[in-house]
């Protein structure tokens, strides 16, 4: 296929989404190699790809823990006693800034806009998870299952 | 008093299993379907612009004009099912999306049947992770029964439907940039016009709906425009889903009809204040739209009315606060999420959101300066009418807002460096 036609081929182009979350599951995070194998596979441009991924907030192109920690700081977990509050409560537990990943690379911790959550807030997500109508309690609690789910 | 109101779209929300087709069948699923197989394309679109249903995502245009922009012909013509749920204050979609994902996929192949397309996609935000399974499934199902496929029910039309999902983006929700996303590319929004009726998804006439619009739609079919013109007021017409959060004893989704007023929303079906602090502010539409006051919560929630009284309807996210609550702060927070979702295309949204985020936290940070107010408001007016969509003009709302009813706390913060409700 011709550089021309690559950039219009829609099949392929339509796929980059896709393709970046199935890169994204197997490289961990969305590393240059990552990136490079898509355009690869896709036959596209790796700017193009590029592009598109830096563009997404759920395509990262950082690494991050094992449980990757999403805590909402939108204005109805705000109401409730969550966002910031949930954040401090967190970086202390886990002794890590956002976007910081702990020394044994169990968690990483991220504020994030609106989980349409907001009748059942404060909430947070860990990786796919999502946790809801939270207090400091649940919080340790559910940090004590994740350590037990590892040593497990 | 409110009067009886039977549930329409949540009204197999609490079955036990209700996202599965058998229990979506048990109670009178896809029979509108096959009434629609059966009834004229141009009678469809009529009747669905009969109705008076408008488009609840946030804009409220006519869904019956939408259709009858759609070219005729045989062109290839797309459907996409809009999920991309992002306006904070909102869980709507969300919650017909898991509990009964199949009164979605009706509306939207009666629609596809109606304009002719033979394809249609859900856009599904990539944080609904629940969503994308319950979709998938329940799209499966569809296929399995004969709903989805080629010869539906043996009525000739052909009609695909897959998930695509996003990842992470709330500009993506806006209609072309939601289409620029499909085709894989960064979800920025295209100028309006060509809209996508004319040039849509692939260059393609395309229509796009909200998930609770196309909820609608089996039940317009089913019971008749006249029916649905019943429920709520004279221009808007039809149940709506408002999501109540904030300071509430009973937050949640209530279905009611369009019209019923704030006070009653909040004080009858929402259980009143969660505490012994009164009302303070609303939000009535989601974070894009103007924060209303206490005392304007008679207005009755539809979208003539909630527009005469300075704000939107938007998506029927109700954010409700105490006294006490630092609406300073809640602009700041607000300016927060815009400046994270601007999609950076249009320079007034990109840095005008920065500007006034840094200007609002450095006035909560109690390091205000003379002259801070003035600059948010010309900030705002540089924003205004300056962006390819309408997330710039959405974007000021929070802030002219409450600069507009409560003034006097950014005065405080100003003065004393110190927020109002400290005191």
């Amino acid at each position: 296929m011709s550089e021309a036609t690559r950039f219009r081929d829609p099949a392929n182009q339509s796929m980059v989404l896709t393709a970046l979350y199935i890169a994204q599951e197997q490289y961990g995070y969305l590393s240059q190699e990552a990136l490079a194998r898509v355009a690869e596979r896709l036959e596209l441009p790796i700017s193009q790809v590029y592009s598109t991924a830096s563009f997404y907030s759920l395509l990262r192109t950082q690494e991050k823990g094992k449980y990757h920690i999403q805590v909402c700081e939108g204005i109805s977990c705000a109401l409730c006693d969550g966002a910031e509050k949930l954040v401090d409560y967190l970086e202390e537990k886990l002794d890590i800034q956002p976007g910081e990943i702990s020394p044994d690379g169990m968690f990483s911790l991220e504020v994030v806009q609106c989980l349409a959550s907001c009748g059942t807030s404060p909430a947070l997500r860990v990786n796919d998870e999502l946790h809801d109508d939270l207090n400091f309690d649940k919080v340790d609690r559910l940090l004590d299952q994740l350590v037990e789910r590892e040593e497990a | 008093m409110s009067t009886a109101f039977e549930p329409i779209l949540t009204r197999n929300i609490g079955i036990p299993n209700s996202e599965k087709i058998d229990v979506y069948l048990s109670t009178g699923g896809y029979t509108a379907l096959q009434k629609a197989l059966k009834t004229d394309r141009d009678a469809l679109t009529q009747e669905v612009r009969a109705s008076g249903l408008r488009g609840r995502g946030g804009a409220g245009f006519p869904a019956g004009l939408k259709w009858g922009f759609m070219p005729k012909g045989d062109q290839t013509k797309y459907v996409c099912i809009n999920t991309d749920e992002g306006e904070p204050g909102t869980y709507k979609d969300r919650l017909i999306v898991e509990h009964d994902p199949h009164s979605i996929i009706e509306g939207a192949i009666i629609a596809a049947y109606a304009v002719n397309a033979h394809r249609a996609y859900v856009y599904i935000r990539g944080e609904f992770f629940l969503g994308v399974k319950r979709w998938i499934k329940a799209i499966d199902e569809a296929y399995r029964h004969g709903f989805l496929g080629k010869d539906i029910l043996g009525s000739g039309f052909d009609i695909d439907l897959s998930v695509h999902r996003g990842a992470g983006a709330y500009i993506c929700g806006e209609e072309t940039a939601l289409i620029n996303s499909l085709e894989g590319k960064r979800g920025e929004p295209r100028i309006k016009p060509p809209y996508p009726a004319s040039i849509g998804l692939w260059g393609q006439p395309t229509l796009v709906h909200n998930v609770e619009t196309l909820a609608n739609v089996p039940h317009i079919v089913n019971r008749g425009a006249d029916w649905f013109k019943s429920i709520g007021t004279e221009n808007s017409t039809g149940p709506k889903l408002f999501c109540i959060s904030g300071h509430v004893r009973n937050r949640g989704n209530y279905e009611l009809p369009l019209g019923t007023p704030l006070r009653e929303i909040i004080y009858e079906h929402a259980g009143g204040m969660r505490g012994s602090k009164p009302l303070k502010a609303v939000i009535p539409g989601g974070a894009s739209t103007p924060v209303l006051t206490a005392a304007q919560i008679d207005v009755p929630m539809d979208f003539e009315s909630v527009a005469q009284a300075g704000s939107m309807l938007g998506t029927g996210a109700i954010i409700v606060m105490e006294e006490g609550t630092d609406m300073v702060d809640v602009a700041r927070r607000l300016m927060r999420f815009f400046v994270h979702e601007s999609c950076g295309k249009c320079t007034p949204c990109r840095v005008g959101t920065r500007n006034l985020s840094n200007t609002l936290e450095r006035i909560v940070a109690g390091q205000g300066q003379a002259g801070d107010i003035e600059l948010l408001e010309e900030i705002c007016s540089n924003m205004i009418g300056n962006t390819f969509c309408p997330m710039g003009d959405a974007a000021v709302n929070p802030v002219l807002s409450t600069l507009k009813h409560f003034r006097h706390e950014y005065e405080h913060y100003l003065d004393h460096d110190l927020p109002m409700a400290a005191d």
